[in-house]
């Protein structure tokens, strides 16, 4: 129906979307490839020339690049684990008749709201402090001594506190696709004798596939991404025991300032996430046609 | 019989998901009692639940001590800026998506939703080094840029699946009444949309709000967020946990409260629609 008027005008009107993300893309993305081919080092300025694979090569061999590499998949697979597990106990949870269904819920979701600087630091200091965070105090109690989380499981620690802050997202996105699983379904798998167990694993986990899915990949992107609470907690350390790939790229650009070897570092962060990106869009693509 | 089994079962579950939900929410509850202990009191062993001296101090000394009120004017101005900036270039390019198709629109919806799967430090260098020679290092006017860009995808998106759900007749039936292109959107389009548009802005504010990846590598001391100066507690000599709980529930509680209010509007945004 739309006359070819109303068609150049749509045109016009994304025109400036259009614009602004190719240019925040591809600008800094083309500087970022140049730039991991050259010897550039913010602190000998005039200095810089061709390096050509130079770059990628100190970046891959550094022994930190697979440290950081290791613990990026760690922490990622970590937090999916918990979330995934944690989310669709909670979301069958809330899913129950309870008393104060509402009130739980926002209690559950409530984490995902804190900014990622304000949870690190509440629990690396109230929490997981060695001397008088609350965990030290209940080790105590029980007669244990108490444990340094950060200094010796810097990454399970980084891992439990990001978990806490992605847990809310799983649970909320499982539970609004167990809502629309039909329970005519599942009453009619109870009347010919079946299980809560078996009810589980044959209606309502393949109801639930498509949205873990979604979560997987989801938060996937955003875990590979984390920085801020390495940041605060651990600064990546000790050594390089809780350094992701998101934090050793920072750390050669803005502690180290080498230009190049930190955009080479990144551009192996974009291929990374393009793995996982490829798999999400083609999901979400499918579901836009239906 | 059938009905005291199924009442002990809610009483059961309700128990469990009341324990569960409070252990979840307790490091929060925790933060927002210790901002009202004093120093010694919050780091007391044993530590006391609700039986302290309840005090206000910690505000008070974060409120004239930090330049707190400037760092939450940052916060203000960078996530609502961001947000209506974003609103006002997305709604009209929602509009001609899900109006007026054309047959690219797909992959330009696709191809929207892949640059926020950049990741950050894929172009860390080159912003740093951008904004370092505009002069836009440190500044509000830089990171209401960038928070604009980055979030650009999901206002799209999510406004997308608001405006697919409008009946297309309607708009037809204005244009078919003489009605202009503007007058279209504004006066037919918009309050149809209110709703989606609403909590479209509430999600785009709060993660605005939380962002901490280019707040903390983009400002220092001037343009700095309260994501950024809630980080400058990790410091040793900032140790105080009363002070911080302060600052940190002062930081969080208006999001807290406004995310309550948007959790269904949660999921479709963050999952681009796949999930409803």
């Amino acid at each position: 129906m739309a006359t070819a008027q109303t068609r150049t005008a749509a045109r016009l009107m994304m025109s400036p979307t259009v614009l602004l993300l190719l240019g925040w893309m591809i600008i800094p993305l083309s500087m970022t490839i140049w730039f991991s081919f050259q010897r550039y080092n913010l602190l000998m300025p005039g200095m810089e020339e061709w390096a050509g694979l130079l770059n990628y090569r100190f970046f891959l061999t550094d022994p930190a690049f697979f440290s950081a590499l290791t613990n990026t998949l760690l922490l990622v697979g970590g937090v999916l684990l918990v979330t995934i597990v944690g989310g669709i106990l909670f979301a069958l949870l809330l899913d129950q008749s309870i008393f104060g269904q509402g009130i739980v819920r926002i209690l559950v979701i409530a984490p995902f709201f804190v900014m990622p600087t304000v949870s690190a630091l509440v629990w690396k200091n109230m929490f997981m402090n060695p001397v008088n965070g609350l965990f030290a105090w209940l080790a105590k109690l029980v007669g244990v001594a108490p444990f340094d989380f950060l200094a010796h499981a810097p990454l399970f620690s980084i891992t439990m506190i990001v978990a806490w802050s992605w847990l809310p997202f799983a649970t909320l996105i499982l539970l609004t696709a167990l809502q629309s699983l039909d329970s005519e379904q599942k009453e009619a798998a109870e009347m010919d004798g079946a299980g809560p167990v078996s009810i589980f694993m044959y209606i309502t986990l393949p109801h639930l596939a498509r949205a873990i899915t979604v979560v997987v990949l989801i938060e996937t992107i955003f875990l590979l991404s984390v920085f801020a609470e390495i940041l605060v907690t651990t600064s990546g350390g000790p050594g390089y025991d809780s350094t992701n790939l998101t934090y050793l790229v920072y750390s050669q650009a803005l502690l180290t300032f080498d230009v190049g070897g930190a955009s080479a570092g990144g551009i192996v962060a974009v291929v990374l996430a393009n793995i996982v990106a490829i798999f999400l869009i083609r999901i979400v693509g499918k579901n836009l046609e239906a | 019989m059938a009905r005291q089994i199924s009442t002990r079962r809610k009483a059961f579950f309700t128990a469990l998901a009341w324990s569960l939900g409070l252990l979840i929410f307790f490091p929060i509850l925790w933060t927002i009692l210790t901002s009202f202990k004093t120093e010694a009191e919050a780091i007391a062993s044993p530590p006391s639940m609700f039986m302290f001296e309840w005090t206000m101090e910690n505000y008070q000394e974060v409120m004239s001590r930090s330049n707190y009120f400037r760092h939450f004017m940052n916060s203000v101005v960078i996530s609502v800026g961001s947000t209506v900036i974003g609103l006002a270039i997305a709604i009209p390019a929602a509009w001609s998506m899900a109006f007026s198709p054309s047959r690219y629109t797909k992959n330009i919806l696709m191809w929207i939703l892949s640059t926020k799967m950049l990741p950050p430090v894929g172009v860390l260098v080159p912003i740093y080094l951008i904004f370092r020679d505009a002069g836009l290092l440190d500044t509000r006017t830089g990171l209401v840029i960038v928070m604009t860009l980055i979030n650009l995808p999901i206002i799209i998106w999510m406004l997308y699946t608001y405006f697919r759900e409008i009946p297309g007749e309607i708009l037809e039936a204005a244009r078919m009444d003489g009605a202009s292109l503007f007058n279209e959107i504004v006066y037919v389009l918009t309050p149809m949309a209110i709703p989606g548009i609403a909590s479209t802005m509430l999600l785009n504010v709060i993660l605005a709000w939380n962002e901490a990846f280019w707040t903390l590598n983009l400002t220092a001391a001037k343009a700095a967020p309260l994501t950024a100066f809630i980080a400058s507690y990790s410091s040793p000599e900032g140790l105080f946990y009363a002070k911080l709980s302060a600052a940190s529930t002062m930081a969080i509680a208006p999001i807290l409260i406004m995310g309550w209010f948007s959790q269904k509007q949660l999921v479709r945004g963050l999952t681009f629609g796949a999930v409803k």
